[in-house]
């Protein structure tokens, strides 16, 4: 049974004439049985120089993730650079910088599903690997940060014995909440999605994969009444995950604005997080697809249109980051408190000012001047390039509000620099276990969602308007 | 058939001018500054020593420590009277709410702020929400040096690698002198719990005693006008009083 797609009632005839719309996936139709080949082909062929990769980010997580965090257990916190007055420190730093980056995927692929945007279409799946994987090195981030991590599931509420609880008081329990649910639902929200290219892939291939695909794919086999569930449940997944999206990085930034210091009480906290989390995630999502392009037969899927698409989203996005930017820092700036005041000074004339400065050239001053050239919207590598940056400037933004932040209390004899330390090659290890899931999962299953660009090509059409042909797109449903 | 819970409240919620039981009067006009406090609380404690490299990282695990700071640039400098600052035991604590497993409580008995070693996890969450700056994180499993470890206060828990701890305002001796004072069926006599660090003085710039009796010398001391509460705008109701000048 080698159907994957639903079968529309008419065949639709695309215009041959007219202007020329082939530069968009969307009209320039290849045969299906084309495409399912090419993304099998995409999955089974590995050159020996993606395996070195693969085997050197393997080795590094061995070392600096799993070695590392070993003997961190086995020694203490001292290994890290946390002290006094930073009792918080990278591992922070990296717990929001990952939940951020995997906020996006939900944005893209639930938002612009549910909003029907069509250039979605092949990155969907892309994005929706990013919440599952950077959720993943989010979760690690928090535990090394945990003094005793073999006791962490002390934050579960579950019935015990000694009749204990977690304290539903602390912002913390509700991240740990938030979290969980966040990614339980991310991950059948990517699961999804996928039945019907598993599905596809399980028709195509032998082996193992064979047995595997067939166990992942349900006994999906594309009749209407099927398509109908999936649909349905993609409907609701969509519209169920946005809250919990949203509520998920404001809880984040509950835990530092419930808090009683300076700097970190500040009630617009949690929209400046969630539109700084779709900042980095839409930024990583573009150097994501760079990579995805460069994989085989890819670049039919991921086109130049698709930069161009997500570069002006992502030069709105820069735009309300540093509105949320600016307005918390003119209130705090404004109210005049004396310990708020040495901290903004703190910021920027610090001995880590430089970071401060170039948290606002990454996170504004490049897309601003980039992004609204076409051209350069329009160059993969580029886009790349910028993707990095905006990352960069993220995670700096994390790094001021919480060590640097943290460096200035209402007690100045306690006031000392934060030196990272051990937060180094853990951190470098989350990352390598990020693209490592990442190359992996490109061995597995198919990075563009086939399934939905053939829709999507099916529904769209040129249509004689008068004298000129006007690009259509049908309802499905 | 009615069922009543009554769930112990483990957090402090108390009304502003309300008294707790125990409090602590520190003349800063009396410190000399001289760090017997700072001793006599580690060896009373159980406090780790850290060493000279993580003590100049700002590891130092002291639960009282003696804030020096002076006005001017050298060599024209002005020397402030030392404060000497402990956890403050906040009626209002902002360490208790935060913590996610019910580590940092308020004592029912002894309406002061404690620590449960054995189930903290380690999260820093008090530690960045108290604005005192008086809590210490176990960074390390530090070794003793020779013969320091046989001199551990048996009465007090040895705390391991990974958990937070704070002041208890001497809670051992509290108890010791509420068992004594029950077997001989009386009240607690005023001054009769001394902690390490009054005990230590000699200046006798820290007294401790009751509140909740206005006759007690820290009660008296407590309601100077020359009294000071540390950051008392934050509302967070400290049993530390300081008296300083007048």
């Amino acid at each position: 049974m080698a159907v994957a797609a639903k079968p529309l009632p008419h065949a639709h005839t695309h215009a041959t004439e007219g202007p020329d719309h082939r530069e968009s996936l969307m009209f320039d139709p290849r045969p299906r049985g084309l495409m399912n080949a090419w993304a099998m082909e995409a999955m089974h062929e590995t050159s020996w120089k993606f395996w070195a990769v693969a085997a050197f980010l393997a080795l590094i997580v061995l070392v600096f993730l799993v070695g590392a965090w070993a003997w961190m257990i086995m020694e203490g916190l001292g290994l890290a650079g946390v002290n006094r007055p930073a009792f918080w420190g990278v591992f922070l730093v990296n717990t929001v910088f990952w939940i951020g980056i995997s906020h996006a995927g939900t944005f893209i692929s639930a938002i612009l599903r549910v909003l029907k945007v069509e250039f979605r279409r092949p990155f969907t799946r892309a994005a929706e690997l990013m919440t599952a994987f950077g959720l993943i090195q989010a979760g690690f981030s928090i535990l090394m940060h945990m003094g005793r991590v073999w006791l962490s599931y002390w934050l579960l509420p579950y019935p015990n014995q000694r009749q204990l609880w977690p304290n539903f008081h602390s912002p913390l329990t509700w991240d740990f909440l938030a979290i969980t649910t966040y990614l339980l639902s991310s991950l059948m929200y990517l699961y999804l999605p996928l039945i019907p290219d598993l599905a596809m892939a399980r028709d195509r291939s032998s082996g193992w994969r064979k047995r595997l695909y067939r166990i992942l794919a349900l006994g999906f086999r594309g009749t209407e009444e099927e398509w109908e569930h999936l649909r349905k449940a993609m409907t609701i997944f969509a519209f169920a995950i946005i809250p919990v999206m949203f509520s998920v990085h404001t809880i984040v930034s509950w835990d530092f604005a419930m808090a009683t210091r300076p700097g970190w009480s500040s009630t617009i906290f949690g929209p400046y997080f969630v539109i700084g989390a779709l900042h980095s995630g839409m930024a990583a999502v573009v150097v994501v697809l760079f990579f995805v392009r460069r994989m085989k037969h890819m670049t039919y899927f991921v086109r130049p249109e698709h930069f161009d698409a997500l570069g002006k989203l992502m030069l709105v996005i820069s735009m309300a980051w540093a509105y949320f930017f600016f307005n918390d820092y003119i209130v705090q700036w404004y109210g005049g408190d004396k310990w708020t005041r040495m901290l903004l000074e703190y910021h920027e004339n610090g001995p880590l000012g430089w970071m401060w400065m170039l948290m606002l050239i990454c996170n504004v001053a490049v897309p601003w001047l980039l992004l609204w050239n076409r051209r350069v919207r329009r160059t993969p590598w580029l886009m790349a390039i910028i993707g990095i940056l905006i990352n960069v400037g993220m995670w700096l933004e994390r790094y001021v509000i919480v060590p640097i932040s943290l460096t200035i209390n209402r007690m100045p004899f306690t006031w000392r620099q934060y030196v990272p330390g051990i937060e180094i090659p853990l951190g470098i290890g989350t990352l390598a276990l990020f693209i490592l899931l990442y190359m992996l999962a490109s061995r597995l299953i198919p990075l563009v969602p086939i399934w939905e660009v053939q829709e999507g090509q099916m529904v769209h059409s040129l249509e004689r308007v008068g004298k000129t042909y006007v690009p259509v797109v049908k309802e499905l449903e | 058939m009615e069922k009543t819970l009554t769930i112990p409240e483990y957090k402090a919620d108390w009304a502003e001018g309300e008294n707790g039981k125990w409090g602590m009067v520190i003349d800063m006009d009396l410190c000399t500054g001289c760090q017997a406090c700072v001793a006599a609380c580690a060896m009373e404690n159980n406090i780790s020593f850290v060493g000279e490299e993580d003590a100049g990282y700002g590891r130092t695990m002291h639960w009282i420590r003696i804030e020096r700071f002076w006005e001017g640039t050298y060599p024209e400098i002005r020397m402030t009277p030392y404060q000497p600052i402990l956890c403050q035991q906040c009626g209002h604590a902002p360490c208790e709410p935060v913590c996610p497993v019910f580590a940092s409580v308020h004592s029912q008995a002894e309406q002061i702020n404690l620590q449960v070693y054995n189930r903290c996890v380690g999260t820093r969450y008090c530690a960045n929400n108290c604005p005192y700056q008086v809590r210490v994180f176990n960074w390390r499993d530090w070794p003793r040096p020779a013969p320091l470890e046989n001199q551990l206060n048996p009465s007090v828990t040895v705390r391991r690698r990974g958990i937070m701890e704070k002041c208890t305002f001497c809670i051992q001796r509290i108890r010791q002198a509420e068992d004594v004072a029950k077997s001989e069926g009386r009240e607690i006599r005023d001054g009769e719990v001394v902690p390490a660090c009054a005990q230590a003085c000699p200046a006798d710039a820290i007294v401790f005693g009751r509140l909740d009796d206005p006759e007690s010398r820290v009660s008296q001391l407590a309601n100077s006008p020359r009294g000071k509460k540390l950051l008392e705008e934050l509302g967070t109701l400290p049993q530390v009083t300081y008296l300083l000048g007048g």
